[in-house]
């Protein structure tokens, strides 16, 4: 059923009707309504979880590793300075190859202070592991959370999913979202099975010591499943399209790409207004296109380089950076064109840190500054 | 085409839900919008916006409103410090919670201020200085933007019954009194 909420509200529903059997929070800035919304439809006894307050975000990630093992399909979300004290034990889930599912709404990491959007949080954990999938509307937030738990615990892939959504942008934006009905969810998504599990009856341990004799293999594995998630992200995609008749999630988006001379990177609600920005483009004879990614880990190299095929000028818009290098997807694209022996020429830019608004104009101003001067990491709207 | 509101509050009047209850009100109406707030650091009494986009289609631009069609300002306060009719359009519609006229001069002679004793009509309804759903109503008339059926239907849904009854009176008198 249709109805008028907010992003985090999308995502709680979605879990909702997932049915996990555990959700963990820590419930202090920078966390969002996301959890607010469960621990109510818990307390309210219209969702049968166990709903547990934890005292640190270490400590929340900690209890959805454990809870995973014991077999159960979990929740949490997190944001910002809290993801990173997440960190640790991020590693450790997918390590120990734990279906968990996670949000993370975007903001930006202190100092200074700053509570407003960026994608430098998840950024930030692009190297623990975790399958990322990143929203543009409130519909994708839901959509991408039932695609994930089916990710996620596909016997073959068996490797944590985070789905981030933009703070405030998407996080605390209300538009016309469509709640799926519990059938159809149930439809698409099948009780979740462990192929293993802790259990006194029969005693296993996950992450053990690996000696310099297995640890290399051990993540050899884990990696091959993230290169094999590559096959499996748009199967799934096209599944959920062919059950509730929209397109949602996938590895890319390619928009107005077929002709394109130019054609801007990106990640994330900012491909709506990029979309804008083309169009007025377009009308303009400019022949200006967008490649969205929406999973960024695994990197779908193969895809981005078959989507920007003809393309002969790429921008990257990062709103983050690896400081004292180039924003995360620049490095990534480049790399991934270099292999696609693509021609093109790839510029950086580095936008809507910490909240800068990014307008129609600044995306004008970056398909402008592509004619212009090379640049791996150049900013976007730097005040002089 | 996309029409643009902004809202100017000081965190803690309720310009998050106004802003909710009239993207709902078009959402009820059939037709698309994206209410977004934008808070100064989240303390109580700082200035922030609240924006609603108001479209036909799916709306996928997530700027902030620079060039309003409707400016809502809920705290007369705020335009000492703060430019409220900064960017408006041509014939934007403005609504200011005053008890008389303020001293501000419109960018064109096009631009209609509407000013609403919204506060008082709040503290006879609803015996606070709530003043959301009576500017709304005022909105509502002034602009012809969203139906008054639509705001008291979402108020509604919003609100258990008898806070829904004050807030519904405070929403009509307010747009009697932008009718006036």
């Amino acid at each position: 059923m249709k109805d008028f909420i907010e992003g985090s509200d999308a995502v709680a529903r979605a879990v909702a009707l997932c049915r996990p059997g555990v959700i963990s929070a820590y419930p202090i800035t920078p966390q969002t309504h996301i959890v607010e919304f469960l621990a109510s439809m818990v307390a309210d006894g219209k969702l049968k979880s166990q709903f547990i307050n934890v005292e640190s975000e270490h400590s929340a990630a900690s209890l959805v590793l454990g809870a995973s093992a014991a077999g159960e399909r979990v929740f949490s979300a997190s944001s910002s300075q809290g993801l990173i004290l997440m960190s640790e034990v991020l590693f450790n889930i997918a390590g120990m190859r734990m279906p968990v599912v996670l949000a993370c709404v975007n903001r930006a990491l202190s100092a200074p202070i700053n509570i407003w959007n960026d994608q430098q949080d998840s950024m930030a954990v692009r190297d623990s592991g975790w399958i990322q999938l990143y929203a543009e509307t409130g519909q994708e937030c839901g959509d991408l959370i039932f695609q994930a738990y089916r990710l996620a615990e596909s016997p073959e892939v068996r490797v944590p999913v985070m789905v981030c959504l933009d703070g405030y942008l998407l996080s605390h934006g209300l538009e016309v979202v469509d709640v799926p009905e519990a059938a159809e969810v149930d439809k698409f998504l099948p009780p979740y099975r462990p192929t293993e599990k802790l259990d006194p009856a029969v005693p296993m341990t996950f992450g053990p010591l690996a000696g310099p004799d297995y640890y290399l293999e051990i993540r050899h594995d884990l990696h091959a499943a993230m290169r094999g998630a590559l096959k499996l992200i748009p199967s799934i995609a096209a599944d959920f399209s062919r059950q509730f008749g929209r397109n949602s999630g996938g590895l890319v988006e390619a928009y107005r790409l077929e002709d394109a001379e130019l054609a801007i990177v990106a990640a994330g609600s900012v491909c709506g207004t990029i979309k804008e920005a083309i169009d007025a483009l377009r009308q303009e004879g400019v022949k200006a296109g967008l490649l969205r990614l929406v999973t960024y880990r695994p990197f779908p190299e193969e895809a981005v380089s078959a989507a920007l095929a003809g393309v002969g000028r790429v921008a990257v818009l990062d709103k983050a950076i690896s400081l004292g290098a180039t924003g995360p997807i620049y490095a990534d694209l480049a790399t991934a064109l270099v292999r696609g022996k693509h021609q093109a020429r790839v510029n950086g830019y580095i936008a809507g840190l910490g909240g800068r608004d990014i307008t129609i104009e600044t995306i004008r101003e970056i398909f402008t500054r592509l004619s212009g001067e090379e640049v791996s990491a150049g900013f976007v709207g730097l005040k002089g | 085409m996309i029409t643009e509101m902004r809202i100017h509050a000081r965190a803690g009047q309720g310009a998050i839900t106004t802003a909710a209850l009239m993207g709902t009100a078009i959402f009820v109406e059939g037709r698309y919008a994206y209410a977004f707030p934008s808070f100064g650091a989240a303390r109580m009494g700082a200035p922030m916006n609240a924006f609603v986009r108001i479209s036909n289609q799916p709306i996928r631009l997530r700027s902030q409103i620079y060039r309003p069609d409707y400016v809502i300002v809920a705290d007369p306060t705020l335009c000492r410090s703060v430019d409220v009719l900064a960017g408006v359009k041509e014939k934007a519609v403005v609504i200011i919670n005053a008890e008389k006229p303020l001293n501000l001069t419109p960018p064109s002679g096009g631009v209609k201020i509407c000013y609403v004793p919204a506060n008082e009509i709040a503290r006879r309804h609803i015996g606070r200085p709530l003043a959301n759903t009576a500017l709304l109503g005022a909105f509502a008339a002034a602009s012809g933007a969203v139906k008054l059926e639509s705001l008291e239907e979402v108020i509604r849904r919003r609100f258990p019954e008898d806070l829904a009854n004050k807030n519904i009176a405070s929403l009509k008198e307010g747009w009697e009194v932008a009718c006036r």
